[in-house]
């Protein structure tokens, strides 16, 4: 399989603070990769490195397989054949919907030219508003015009600067459901720059987690998701539950609420002292007068419940968040907790 | 920003950049040789009367048009009352009036001779100036007087945003606790505004300072006018460039003034704007005081100067309407035309190298090219008549050696010196505006336009430059305006022989006779009308 | 880049094209277009030579200078003798060898080496009121007498002529005695120094003061506009000190410029200016006394009577030029 992009140990500096410190990341022809990140961890100055309008202070930058970036090289955005979608859709005010699908089209005969416009408009689905200017458009329409630009120019990677983040909750979802499937139709490399969880694993193949300027964990969204490397990963995933735990042998764990068995070999040896994490649906719990927990907390979320138990152990207690399909239960009532069959993720304490 | 831009674009930028603060390296320099004790002798004889006067001037016109313009400032901004929506720009237009036209009608009218003084001695029968005390138009004071009918509406303008932006709720809290509204006016609304002020007196005193036509017909010697007598009349270019020195150190004081206010005005400002219900509805007998004192102001220093040139052009209209007029009206218009294209180009280069250039830099060339404002016409002229002379005859010399019929003064010569100090002087204007019209374009337009395979200059080209158009127009309007009334500058550079019309209406004031060059003076003030409307829509805007 | 260089070479070349003016003469004139151009067009006529006179108040000198052997100038006019003498002084002349000018301009009037002719002579007056005052003896001294305080009106005391006239009193009393002689003149200002000599005369003429200083020839120049001739006619001109030295005179002259492009044409306007026609007509236009002895004034300055005039050499106002401008500074005249 060949790698659309390459970096390799990646610097950057903005005003003096390292942005980038020390990145590694491929991307396969044809993946979408959503960079997922808080605010302010340096997601977007690595989209810019990428598109060469942010400078690297070390490292490498491979697109296709060449250089475009570091080793004292350095091609500049208009040679690198890159399409970006931004935030704010970025359409030139002053030309007609298009004219900006048209703008970077260069070297075409008008037939051409024509031709590719019109399967621009249909793969967006903009057909009959070729005449529009940008602000008589909606938003959604707008960044449609802009993804139509981007791909006219036929560029060999798209990257997407949270494109969706103006965009309407309610045509949200629809629109990167859409979107995912014109860039899978044309088999587009994509990186995909997000703060949200749920847009990323809505639109990408596979997350790279970032945080303050190295990625943490890379790899599909449900094995970031269940077997996440860090407590972090494992935190800007989902919420979930750390209880303490004792390696007893190679699949079972002792914690506060009882013996757990993992369905998956544990890596960690006899005796490892650290804390088992449990994402709230991987809880269950049944009603038991002689259980280890008490209720102190009941939020009613329609399809399921929101439960905080509380679990004594022998030093202190610890609160437990359980999702769970069982309405009936109250504060104050005691309940056994259980796990459903999984691998359990074990960290360090 | 654009990481790979060619360091030609940088170089481009710093060549325009000192081209544009030539002159005033150029004057510094000239000030810096010794001078045959011409400036020592103004020293221990004029100089400083000059500068006592330039000072007093200066401090008397901030006085009186932050007087004149407060009480404006307030009622527009606070209150309402019938005909406030037309007194609020009209209250602008005093600013199309060259300083030196309404020093001329207001002399004519108060002067011995003038109907004032004649109506009075008739009614008295007085007989000579010893029967009776009137105040000398042509003192210090009068050119006070003018100037600060002149210029307030600056400070009003400032004053009036000012106190729009004020937080309304904050009056309410005083007034709740027991302020009454003259009370909350000084307590409050006063201090807050008080950093535009300063930058709206900081601007009058800088026009002040530069003043050269006024002062000159009133006979009030000042640093202007020194520099321009020390020149021409004693013939000796560095004791005037030593004068224009102590200007220059006058007005750079100003404008570190104004700059430190200005830091300070980002303090009080807020977003929230007052609301057409929070204005205070005056009473009648408020209503008739309000509207007395705004159209009287309105009346002493537009309607009345402009009528009475509008009464001399009609009564020697036979006489201006010559081909004389024609010339001077395409001379001016040209000479504007082109300033303000040559300041647009220059204006768009050095603005999109500091907005895409990756080298913080390369922000300085535009930065030295606006100093050029702050240099007054008179002083401006000799900064850039010695490089130009320098230049002209390397040309003639390199002309010489190539064994060519030299081209002669190819600059000085021509109205080339005369483009570039208006260019040098006014592109400022042109800076200021591309600039505005910038931050509203989004930084992400140009990175899509560069991953989009287009280069630096198609970018320019088809992204900026069309978005752009509206900014460099209003640049362009600025600038040709400036160019039209821009009279010392004119004066001193000018080929000999070649007259546009301002310095045809200024000749026509030092000659005592302004009615034959009214329709001239009337076409200034008209073309000066046509950036007041431009103001007057953004104000309209404010309003809503 | 390329579209800029482009327009910017041809504008250049555009301007060059009107700097490198055809080979006619270049005037720089101190004295106004509308005078001199009537008599240089009957030159253009007679030689067919052509003229381009350009008119400046002020700074004609430092100009020449300034643009050294690139001048286009040929010739400069000046209205009165201290610029003849600062072009001299800052070397910005040629000599002239001419038995023409010689002979129509008598020596008095013209400089020994040809540096400087003069063309026409004016009186400086003190015109008085005539229903105030009435025709007066008056002398250039008593301007300073006490009992006109109140009454005098000038133009600044910095214009050429007011500095030529008070050069000849220094040349005639002496540095300390003209020092007390401008204070006491400033002292009966009526008002402080503005305007031009007709300003003065109408000023006159309102009763703001009594007494104006002026050229003789504003008299005639005023009795024939139809706007000022009722100042003029408030006014009576008389002629001062004609008990004792006479009445001070200036000239207006003309000086070759070193660089002159086309010094040969350039003798011949001079000539032709110091000739018959040219005086005829300096006299009969702007009423100013010809140098050339057989051309006779206009009748009507000739109407104002024979009159004495200061026999002071005209250079010696040349020589006390500075130390004139020195005192006006120092008793601060104009302010």
């Amino acid at each position: 399989m060949t790698c659309t992009l390459n970096l390799h140990q990646v610097h950057s500096d903005y005003q003096g603070q390292q942005v980038l410190k020390g990145l590694d990341l491929t991307l396969a022809q044809g993946e979408i990769l959503a960079l997922l990140g808080p605010s302010g961890c340096g997601k977007t100055t690595l989209l810019r490195a990428v598109a060469g309008l942010q400078a690297i202070s070390q490292g490498e930058i491979q697109i296709n397989g060449k250089t475009v970036s570091g080793a004292g090289q350095f091609v500049p955005s208009e040679q690198r054949g890159i399409g970006m979608i931004f935030q704010d859709y970025a359409l030139f005010p002053h030309l007609t919907v298009a004219e900006n699908i048209l703008f970077g089209v260069a070297k075409l005969t008008a037939a051409q030219r024509k031709a590719r416009l019109d399967d621009m408009l249909a793969l967006v689905k903009l057909e009959g508003l070729a005449k529009r200017y940008p602000h008589e458009l909606s938003g959604g329409q707008q960044q449609r015009v802009s993804i139509a630009r981007a791909l006219a120019y036929e560029p060999q990677l798209l990257l997407l600067d949270e494109p969706f983040s103006n965009i309407d909750a309610q045509v949200r979802h629809s629109m990167m459901a859409e979107i995912r499937s014109i860039l899978k139709q044309r088999n587009v490399s994509a990186v995909f720059v997000t703060h949200s969880k749920d847009e990323a694993f809505v639109f990408a193949d596979t997350l790279a987690i970032f945080n303050q300027g190295v990625i943490v964990q890379h790899g599909r969204a449900e094995d970031l998701y269940s077997a996440p490397n860090s407590r972090y990963v494992a935190d800007f995933l989902g919420s979930g539950n750390y209880l303490p735990a004792e390696v007893l042998d190679g699949h079972s764990v002792a914690t506060p609420i009882g013996e757990l068995r993992s369905l998956t070999p544990l890596s960690q040896s006899h005796a490892f002292n650290g804390q088992v994490f449990l994402r709230p649906q991987q809880l269950a719990l049944s009603a038991d007068d002689t259980g280890v927990g008490t209720i102190t907390e009941r939020r009613f979320l329609g399809a399921f419940c929101h439960y905080w138990v509380k679990v004594e152990a022998a030093s202190h207690a610890h609160y437990v968040e359980v999702r769970s399909q069982i309405m009936q239960l109250n504060v104050g009532q005691r309940v056994g907790l259980s796990t459903e069959p999984h691998s359990l993720v074990l960290f360090e304490s | 920003m654009i990481l790979g831009l060619a360091r030609s674009w940088s170089l481009t930028g710093y060549a325009i950049a000192v081209l544009l603060v030539l002159p005033l390296f150029a004057l510094l320099l000239q000030a810096a040789q010794p001078d045959e004790a011409v400036f020592g002798h103004l020293l221990s004889t004029v100089l400083p009367t000059y500068i006592a006067n330039s000072l007093w001037l200066i401090l008397w016109v901030s006085i009186g048009s932050l007087l004149l313009a407060l009480p404006c400032a307030w009622l527009m901004a606070r209150c309402e009352f019938i005909g406030r929506r037309y007194l609020q720009w009209a209250l602008l237009l005093p600013l199309a009036m060259p300083a030196y036209i309404v020093a001329y009608v207001y002399t004519d009218l108060f002067d011995y001779a003038g109907p004032v003084q004649r109506s009075l001695r008739a009614l008295f029968g007085w007989s000579s100036p010893q029967d009776y005390f009137f105040p000398d138009i042509r003192t210090l004071g009068g050119a006070a007087c003018v100037l600060s009918l002149v210029l307030f509406p600056y400070i009003y303008l400032l004053a009036r945003t000012a106190f729009m932006e004020q937080s309304l709720s904050l009056a309410h809290a005083s007034r709740i606790m027991g302020c009454s509204p003259w009370q909350s006016f000084w307590r409050l609304s006063l201090p807050m505004a008080r950093p535009a002020l300063a930058v709206g007196v900081a601007l009058v005193a800088m026009e002040t300072a530069a003043d050269f036509a006024t002062v000159n017909y009133f006979a009030v010697p000042t640093l202007t006018t020194a520099v321009y007598d020390t020149w021409l009349g004693y013939g000796n270019l560095t004791a005037a460039a030593k004068l224009s020195a102590i200007i220059l150190l006058v007005v750079f004081s100003l404008i570190g003034m104004e700059r430190f206010a200005r830091r300070k005005q980002q303090l009080f400002q807020k977003q929230s704007r007052i609301q057409a219900s929070d204005l205070y509805r005056l009473s009648p007998v408020q209503t008739l005081l309000a509207l007395g004192y705004c159209i009287t102001l309105l009346v002493l220093a537009f309607v009345l100067p402009s009528g009475i040139l509008l009464s001399y052009a009609i009564d020697y209209f036979e006489q201006s309407w010559d081909p004389i007029f024609w010339q001077l009206s395409v001379n001016s218009l040209s000479l504007a035309l082109i300033t303000s294209l040559v300041c647009c180009a220059v204006a768009l280069i050095l603005m999109f190298i500091r907005r895409v250039s990756p080298r913080s830099s390369d922000a300085l060339p535009s930065r030295l090219a606006s100093t050029g404002y702050a240099l007054p016409g008179t002083v401006l002229a000799i900064g850039v008549l010695v490089p130009l002379t320098l230049l002209d005859f390397a040309i003639n010399d390199i002309a010489d050696w190539l064994r060519m019929t030299g081209p002669g003064l190819l600059l000085t010569g021509s109205t080339a010196a005369l483009v570039f100090a208006f260019c040098v002087r006014f592109v400022a204007i042109a800076i200021g505006s591309v600039e505005t019209s910038y931050k509203r374009i989004s930084p992400s337009l140009d990175m899509v336009s560069l991953t989009l395979g287009q280069s630096p200059r198609r970018l320019l080209q088809r992204v900026h430059l069309p978005l752009l158009t509206k900014g460099l127009f209003a640049g362009a309007l600025l600038v040709f305006i400036e160019s039209m009334k821009e009279l010392p500058a004119a004066l001193l550079l000018r080929p000999i022989g070649f007259e546009n019309l301002a310095t045809h209406v200024f000749q026509f004031v030092s000659d005592e006779k302004l009615e034959h060059g009214a329709l001239p003076a009337i076409v200034i003030v008209l073309v000066g009308l046509v950036p007041l409307i431009y103001l007057n829509r953004s104000l309209e805007q404010d309003s809503r | 880049m390329k579209w800029v260089t482009c327009a910017a070479l041809l504008g250049l070349m555009s301007v060059a094209q009107s700097a490198h003016a055809d080979e006619k003469l270049t005037v720089y004139s101190y004295r106004q277009a509308f005078l001199v151009e009537p008599i240089l067009k009957r030159f253009t006529e007679e030689t067919g030579i052509g003229v381009n006179v350009v008119f400046a108040k002020d700074g004609i000198a430092e100009r020449i200078a300034r643009e050294g052997r690139l001048s286009p100038a040929d010739l400069v006019l000046t209205s009165d003798f201290s610029r003849l003498v600062e072009l001299v002084d800052k070397d910005l002349t040629s000599a002239v060898k001419s038995e023409k000018l010689n002979s129509n301009i008598p020596a008095q009037y013209r400089d020994p080496e040809g540096q400087w002719y003069a063309l026409t002579m004016r009186v400086r007056n003190i015109y008085t009121a005539k229903d105030r005052l009435g025709p007066q003896a008056i002398r250039y001294e008593e301007l300073a007498d006490p009992k006109y305080k109140g009454k005098i009106c000038t133009r600044s005391g910095k214009h050429p002529y007011n500095i030529a006239l008070v050069a000849s009193m220094i040349a005639h009393h002496g540095e300390a005695d003209t020092k007390t002689w401008l204070q006491g003149v400033k002292t009966n200002l009526a008002r402080k120094p503005q305007g031009n000599d007709r300003g003065q005369v109408q000023a006159v003429k309102e009763g703001l003061c009594d007494i104006a200083i002026g050229n003789s020839y504003y008299y005639g120049n005023m009795l024939q506009d139809p706007e000022q001739k009722s100042w003029a006619e408030a006014v009576v001109i008389n002629f001062p000190n004609q008990t004792d030295r006479g009445a001070h005179v200036n000239v207006s002259g003309m000086v070759l410029t070193r660089h002159a492009p086309n010094k040969d044409n350039a003798i011949k306007l001079m000539e032709f200016l110091s000739g018959d026609v040219a005086q005829k007509a300096y006299a009969e236009v702007n009423m100013e006394y010809p140098v050339k002895t057989d051309v006779a004034p206009s009748t009507l300055v000739a109407s104002w009577g024979e009159f004495k005039s200061d026999q002071l050499p005209i250079f010696k106002l040349a020589e006390y030029h500075q130390a004139a401008v020195k005192l006006l500074d120092e008793v601060q005249f104009d302010l």
